[in-house]
């Protein structure tokens, strides 16, 4: 029952965006999310979801798994559309209902400030459905290792998200254990008001918190046994290295980055 | 390899009381030898196999791993290398989400290049025979695979000897099977000292030499032959000898002149059948 779930979204395949460094996937992602916010007019819009329409083709992701991610914002980029259509101060007026108006400019704000949100989300999840969760903790800590300096601690973190996936499963087949045990002894999980199954999940937790810290400290001993002491003089077997196919996608979405500004920035520049 | 001197181990236990587990132990272990320690529960085989490793300190006499004493704490990652520990509960020693990853965990503590930390991670998972199980996730492996996985994360950091603590304690008969043999294969094949903790004695008649203890003492050693033949003795350390050794025991108090030494079924057979 509880076997069943599978960690992140991680959506297997062998495309050029799925080999790309992770490294390379999270600063592109931020890169991008810097551009969404370069972006004023239409045009700079359309040039944005075509890019993020181009990547999730090139990453051969089904497009309606990758849409579906959008519903758990979906709420607030309605209350987003909406804020703005009513609320944001313009001359030319649409229509009005009652005391309510709406303005063209207004329309045209949430319409781009929703885009904004659904392109950064669309934009995110492609890093998370093409990188496997392990791979993506490599590269998270690859990236905040220059941060040591000034105290994150960047391998602690890192041995940190490993464990916790190595034990997510083995903890659940133990919830899953502990809850046929204590049904077969007459619990009930399954009836009652959600506060009241809340209450009945309670003598659930204390047996899984007690294993969970056994666990801890016998793998604490282990991992000493096999001269675990920190991240000082560690190596990694798979050490991330920059391929061609990585520059070449810092090379796209600089280029992109760079467009945007130039839409946004460029005539002023040019009438200097 | 390993010599023990009179080693003494005194913990606190939760209640402020002093308790001994060990008293006074003298053990020599050369290297290349496959030896088995068996007694009841609380007789510090445990405690004993954690003092090889450093992961605990005499409280007095020595215990010298290839001539370092693992009291100096400049020898602690040294002797840790030298001498691998393999645990009851596969579960919770292995560490990464992929097998490769995990076997690997070893080597990368210990600052082996990148490239040969592949090397070494193919041999070790060849060794235990579960190369095609590289890239899975381990939690899917059954509990005898997940051990072998344990066994290949020790043998990645090329140790000289092993140290496994029950590892067959929460496995099925086809897993015990399986860590006997592989476990075997190592000392036989590849020269590394094993020191092998358990209460099944069948596992312990493959030993050259096992080690009986009670009570924080080693009360007598010797070949599988020479210990399980002294059925009596087992037993007031609270040990079962193997079925065959009791039956030529009683066979022998019954006046049935047998050969000294019967402890497999197979001995049994041959001799009963002459």
């Amino acid at each position: 029952m509880l076997s069943d779930i599978t960690l992140g979204q991680y959506f297997p395949g062998n495309s050029f965006i799925h080999r790309l460094d992770p490294r390379t996937k999270i600063l592109a992602t931020l890169i991008y999310i810097i551009a969404i916010f370069f972006a004023d007019s239409f045009l700079s819009y359309a040039i944005l979801t075509g890019f993020a329409l181009a990547v999730i083709l090139i990453s051969r992701l089904p497009l309606l798994m990758v849409l579906k991610s959008l519903k758990p914002i979906m709420i607030i980029v309605v209350l987003t559309l909406g804020i703005h259509m009513f609320t944001a101060p313009g001359e030319t007026v649409l229509f009005t209902w009652k005391f309510l108006s709406v303005t063209q400019e207004g329309l045209e704000l949430g319409v781009k400030m929703s885009l904004r949100l659904m392109l950064l989300l669309l934009f995110s999840s492609v890093l998370t459905f093409t990188t496997s969760p392990i791979v993506l903790t490599d590269g998270i800590e690859s990236l905040l290792r220059p941060f040591k300096k000034i105290g994150v601690p960047a391998h602690e973190l890192a041995m940190m998200m490993t464990i916790a996936l190595r034990f997510i499963p083995t903890l659940l087949e133990e919830t899953d254990r502990i809850m046929k045990a204590q049904t077969a002894r007459g619990a009930d999980f399954s009836s009652g008001n959600l506060l009241q199954r809340a209450k009945n999940m309670l003598p659930l937790l204390v047996p899984l918190f007690i294993s969970a810290f056994r666990r801890a400290d016998e793998l604490a001993v282990a991992m000493e046994s096999r001269c675990y002491r920190g991240g000082e003089g560690r190596t990694r077997m798979h050490e991330l290295l920059y391929k061609g196919i990585d520059y070449a996608a810092f090379g796209t979405i600089f280029a992109l980055t760079a467009l945007l500004a130039f839409l946004r920035w460029g005539t002023a520049l040019c009438a200097l | 390899m390993i010599s023990v001197k009179e080693l003494k181990h005194i913990y606190t236990d939760a209640d402020g009381h002093e308790v001994s587990a060990l008293n006074g132990i003298n053990l020599d272990i050369p290297a290349g030898e496959f030896i088995a320690i068996i007694g009841a529960n609380g007789g510090g085989k445990s405690t004993l196999a954690r003092h090889l490793n450093a992961l605990l300190l005499p409280t007095s006499g020595k215990c010298i791993v290839d001539g370092l004493d693992t009291a100096e704490e400049k020898n602690l990652w040294d002797i840790r290398q030298h001498v691998g520990m393999v645990f009851q509960n596969p579960d919770n020693q292995i560490v990464a989400a992929i097998v490769e990853e995990d076997v690997a965990f070893g080597p990368e503590n210990v600052g082996v290049p990148g490239p040969e930390i592949k090397g070494r991670v193919d041999r070790a998972l060849a060794a235990v025979g579960m190369s095609e199980y590289a890239k899975h996730a381990p939690h899917l492996l059954s509990g005898g695979q997940k051990q072998r996985i344990a066994i290949a994360g020790v043998l990645a950091l090329e140790p000289r000897v092993i140290v496994l603590d029950e590892p067959t304690a929460m496995l099925d008969p086809q897993g015990r099977k399986e860590i006997v043999r592989t476990v075997k294969q190592l000392n036989k094949e590849k020269g590394i000292t094993i020191v092998y903790i358990t209460h099944y004695m069948t596992e312990a008649l493959e030993a050259d030499r096992v080690v009986v203890m009670e009570k924080g003492n080693i009360r007598f050693s010797g070949t599988p032959h020479e210990v399980f033949s002294r059925v009596d003795e087992l037993e007031k350390a609270g040990l079962e000898a193997p079925l065959a050794a009791k039956i030529a025991s009683e066979l022998r108090k019954s006046g049935i002149k047998l050969p000294k030494e019967i402890i497999t079924d197979e001995e049994l057979a041959e001799v009963l059948c002459r």
